[in-house]
């Protein structure tokens, strides 16, 4: 092999076997520190949230180690107009920071000028250096080699910035005060009111979408679907998620704070579902919808939002694939497909990748599930929901469930001995768990162990689901683990559609018979880390629950292999007949 | 015990192969190569330069893969074959023996006795270690010269370019890939081509030789019409040849390739070969004796399983199709669109005003029978492509149905109203262009 510093075969050694150990033991330990930060209260919590976020991290650097190496050489970063667009991204970022630190040396509308002018001169001047020079088409150019995208340093930097600023974000009830207030005049003139942090949070992300969506559909401009896509992506931001909300607030129609006091909000973009928007059936938000001051809207988004989990969404994810929310109207999406492209190549493809991506999304199907049966519980029946497993204090019902189930567990165990079945195991498992808290509870005269309870329930799905996983390491982790993560491993709206979307849809990725070349230009590509090339190769076509319809796999293919298509579901999973030439001999 | 099959080569043809014979049985499958112990594609070696990817996503298997499918990885290199006692000797000095062997050895680049051509900064790009040698020069590279005038030459010229290198590509003919490309086409792809900074073109010119310095490396290059340029690198893109210099003198007959029949056997029994180190002695219908494509070595490899695994199967690849990249430009073609044109032969040929769009199609003047077509960018669904070729559609019937054969992404524009039009005006003919239809229901509709 050539002496270089180019080490294109990656194989690991055992120094980055043990740090991958090392690794998993960090990230371990830090997720045992976010659960203990849970309990604290006030800057402990926080201090605990950051301390065993970065642990997680220096978990996840050791874990991906094993990542190839950069080229040793120096990229071309040195044009002028680069040079320019950074020093434009670092006023509106100094900006920032004067106005968070309270330099009152110009007026909040001055600064508001400042900061969203530099930035968007910073994102033109990136668009004319990245592609202006360029003709139209696929240029992924250095994308691994950078350090930035390439989960190199920059890389590393960005998403530990990222992830402080969500943690701070979503902890603490006030975390930047005085940008806050310098975003006064903006939410004056939309919602007639002073602003908060949400507020603040929701025009950077929309102006993230809009400005880098622009940027997006710069790159892609030779691909019409991929226009008019992202079009679509900026309006649905822009005009759903930002402009209806705050003009329904400024109307009165939603979030008035009175002088009897707050008088309740609901989300009021009208394409957040449940479960994506998992506080939609909250008591106080369904006693928001019916504040008599914000009829008729209130009541007409209630039934708009049932309507849309239960009518819309399963007929439009069966005519188009669950692609029309996911990468069309999806604010998640939106933010992925914009912010998050150039980080959309790491995603992991393994398989391995994909089982946990079955069980954790699955689960937490379930989980916002049992959350919200449980909230409308307590909503309908006035009282608190919860389901205690044993409520038994009498010998004899705790043996009527016990000996039952101690048969099953010897009977299963025996059956599994000879014969492996998966689901009969992770059967097994449960049983045995619940007999255990059976006997614990008998033993020690417990009466109401293992205990589902609604505000524990709604708590934990609160932080973990909706701010740790959604929040913090769904856009956080951006530059680490992809565009992705939260759509692909965590959100419930897309686990509900990529079930109708597998089973039950005319959506499809159709292989264009046997001009596949295996380059693997799709797979690496996939932000949802689906293994594209191993369906094309073998000239099937793709039918996975995961795909959110971004198409991306067909534009960077280079044979013109792929097409997103809606047909007939006879032979929607189907091989190529003539890829192997063996046609006429069957 | 198990029968065992070893396969001499993991490239696409080989893995297919071995793949293959794992599905149909259970017997013992071992795999050699010295290029690299995992399949990788071939195709993506530029990618992984220009950075688009990393090199273990050419893998499009993981690796517990093998282990899992009971498939044995040598890499090591084979040194002798002893026909007669079914034996492999490789460079380790270990000993493999065989009760089926398959030679799936692949092809090297062309190398011509041009003075200079062993100079260090003088290569092809074929293989992983061609990659590992353009990498490690690349850093102190300013100024490249390919010489060539095909695929490889151009993917090439768009790495190069990829890493601010300036690039000079010598043509030998007066147009681009013009054994393969008519004249429309190699036109168009000519134009799309000159849109890149930092190549220039040198159509009709001929390298004479290398020059080189005391060290032997490259310093520059002359041409036949005394054109000099100074170069830190020469790139050799003028075809390949198939990889069998290490079986040759013995019984296995060899011409340019390893001589087959239609059922992949060489004049050895139990020895097969497939790919691109394969000739076969009388060519498929309407095919050449060697095709060194991607997907030929994947249809071979599917076809020789079946035989090894007790249904003897002819190779039977059907018509013709291949498809390239010439930096955006797409290309693919279905059947038969040869540079000069036949005589029972017409020709339509179809371009955009001002966009790098071009179709063209050959038909039968008298049958009116459709022949073939070469599209660039504009994607066509091979199945429907294929089905109209295997059933010697007319021109008239593809052209009717053409918007049912397009397979670009939803929402571009489509061309097939202005290119009936244009057809009908040229041979004053009323073909009315159908709706798209389900594009299995043309293929049902037999």
């Amino acid at each position: 092999m050539q002496a270089s510093n180019y080490s294109l075969s990656g194989e690991k050694s055992q120094a980055l076997q043990t740090l991958q150990k090392i690794g998993i033991a960090l990230f371990i330990i830090g997720l045992i520190g976010m659960y203990m930060a849970f309990d604290r209260s006030g800057s402990r919590r926080f201090i605990w949230m950051l301390a065993s976020s970065l642990t997680t991290y220096l978990g996840s650097i050791f874990f991906t180690h094993t990542a190839d190496k950069n080229v040793g050489r120096k990229l071309v970063y040195g044009t002028a107009i680069n040079k320019a667009s950074l020093i434009f991204a670092s006023i509106g970022f100094i900006s920032i920071m004067c106005a968070q630190f309270g330099l009152k040396i110009i007026k909040p509308n001055t600064y508001l000028w400042l900061i969203f002018s530099s930035l968007s001169i910073a994102i033109y001047l990136q668009i004319k250096d990245k592609y202006q020079n360029h003709t139209a088409g696929i240029k992924n150019h250095d994308v691994w080699h950078r350090s930035l995208t390439g989960r190199g340093i920059l890389g590393w930097a960005a998403g530990i910035l990222f992830t402080i600023f969500y943690i701070q974000l979503y902890i603490k009830s006030d975390p930047f005060p005085t940008l806050v207030s310098v975003f006064d005049p903006l939410s004056e003139l939309f919602r007639g009111k002073a602003s908060d942090k949400w507020f603040v949070y929701g025009t950077f992300y929309t102006f993230a979408i809009l400005g880098l969506g622009i940027k997006f559909i710069y790159k892609y401009r030779h691909n019409r679907y991929q226009l008019i896509r992202t079009l679509v992506v900026i309006f649905s931001q822009l005009v759903m998620a930002y402009f209806i909300p705050n003009i329904m607030e400024a109307l009165q129609f939603n979030g008035v704070s009175t002088a009897d006091g707050y008088l309740g909000y609901y989300t009021a973009n009208p394409i957040e579902s449940w479960p994506l928007n998992y506080d939609a059936y909250y008591s106080y938000v369904l006693e928001a919808h019916a504040v008599k001051a914000y009829q008729p809207l209130g009541m007409a988004y209630l039934f708009w939002g049932i309507l849309l989990f239960l009518v819309v969404t399963p007929v439009v994810t069966y005519y188009v694939g669950k692609r029309w929310y996911c990468s069309w109207f999806c604010g998640c999406g939106g933010l992925a497909e914009t912010a998050g492209d150039p980080f959309r190549h790491l995603s992991d493809k393994s398989t391995k990748a994909w089982n946990i991506e079955r069980w954790v999304i699955h689960s937490i199907m379930v989980f916002v599930l049992i959350m919200t049966v449980g909230v409308l519980w307590t909503y309908v029946a006035g009282k608190e929901f919860s389901i205690s497993f044993i409520t038994l204090d009498k010998h004899l019902l705790f043996g009527l469930i016990s000996v039952p189930l101690l048969t099953a567990i010897v009977l299963t165990s025996m059956y599994l001995r000879k014969n492996k079945h998966r689901f009969l195991t992770v059967g097994l498992i449960v049983m045995i768990m619940v007999f255990a808290f059976f006997v614990f509870a008998y033993i020690f005269g417990v009466k109401n162990a293992f205990v589902l309870n609604s505000t524990d329930l709604k708590n934990w799905y609160g932080f973990f689901v909706g701010t740790a996983f959604s929040g913090v390491i769904g856009v956080g982790f951006y530059p680490i683990l992809g565009n992705r993560v939260w759509c692909r491993f965590g959100c419930p709206m897309a686990g509900y559609m990529g079930l109708i979307q597998r089973f039950k849809s005319r959506f499809r990725i159709t292989t264009n018979g046997g001009q596949c070349i295996s380059c693997g230009n799709c797979s690496t590509y996939c932000e949802q880390g689906i293994d594209v090339r191993a369906y094309a190769q073998k000239g099937q076509n793709i039918v996975r629950a995961s795909c959110v319809g971004c198409g991306i796999c067909s534009a960077v293919c280079p044979r013109g292999v792929l097409k997103l298509e809606n047909g007939p579901e006879d032979e929607r999973i189907k091989s190529a007949p003539n890829l192997i030439g063996l046609l006429e001999q069957k | 015990m198990q029968e065992h099959v070893v396969i001499i080569g993991n490239g696409i043809s080989g893995i297919t192969a071995a793949r293959h014979i794992r599905k149909n049985s259970n017997r013992a499958i071992t795999v050699i190569s010295k290029e690299s112990k995992y399949f990788f594609s071939r195709t993506a070696l530029m990618y992984v330069y220009m950075g688009h990817m990393r090199f273990r996503d050419t893998q499009p298997y993981e690796n517990h893969f093998w282990e899992k499918n009971r498939i044995d990885l040598v890499h090591d290199e084979v040194l002798s074959i002893d026909y007669d006692k079914k034996c492999l000797r490789l460079k380790s000095g270990r000993d493999i023996s065989y009760n089926k062997l398959v030679l799936a050895t692949g092809s090297s680049p062309n190398k011509f006795p041009w003075p200079g051509v062993d100079a260090i900064g003088v290569q092809g790009l074929y293989s992983k270690q061609d990659l590992e040698e353009l990498e490690a020069k690349s850093s102190s590279m300013k100024k490249a010269v390919i010489v060539g005038g095909g695929l490889i030459g151009i993917e090439l010229a768009e790495m190069l370019l990829s890493r601010n290198i300036e690039v000079h590509f010598l043509v030998r003919e007066e147009k681009f890939w013009s054994g393969v490309l008519p004249d429309e086409d190699a036109q168009l792809v000519m134009k799309h081509i000159s849109k890149h900074h930092g190549l220039t073109m040198h159509y009709g010119t001929e390298l004479e030789e290398i020059r080189t310095n005391s060290s032997n490396e490259v310093v520059g290059i002359r041409t036949k019409d005394g054109l000099e340029s100074d170069c830190d690198f020469v790139g050799l893109t003028v075809g390949v040849h198939p990889q069998v210099s290490f079986l040759k003198d013995s019984q296995l007959e060899i011409d340019k390739g390893i001589l087959i029949n239609e059922y992949l056997e060489t004049n050895i029994s139990d020895v097969y070969a497939i790919g691109d180190c394969a000739q076969h002695r009388q060519a498929p219908e309407g095919r050449r004796p060697i095709e060194q494509v991607w997907y030929t070595g994947r249809m071979m490899g599917e076809t020789l399983a079946k035989t090894i695994c007790g249904v003897k199967t002819k190779y039977l690849p059907g018509p013709w199709f291949n498809s390239a990249k010439f930096f955006d430009l797409e290309y693919q073609t279905y059947g038969q669109i040869l540079p000069q044109i036949k005589e029972n032969e017409e020709r339509f040929v179809w371009q955009h005003p001002n966009e790098d769009l071009l179709l063209h199609f050959a038909f039968d003047k008298n049958s009116k029978t459709f022949l073939g077509v070469n599209t660039y960018g504009i994607r066509l669904r091979h199945e429907v492509c294929d089905h109209w070729l295997r059933k010697n559609s007319s021109i008239h019937e593809v052209l009717e149905n053409f918007s049912s054969a397009n397979f670009d992404p939803e929402f571009y524009k489509t061309f097939e109203a202005e290119i009936v039009q244009e057809f009908n005006q040229k041979y004053n003919a009323t073909l009315q262009l159908s709706k798209a239809k389900w594009w299995l229901k043309i293929l049902q509709a037999q």
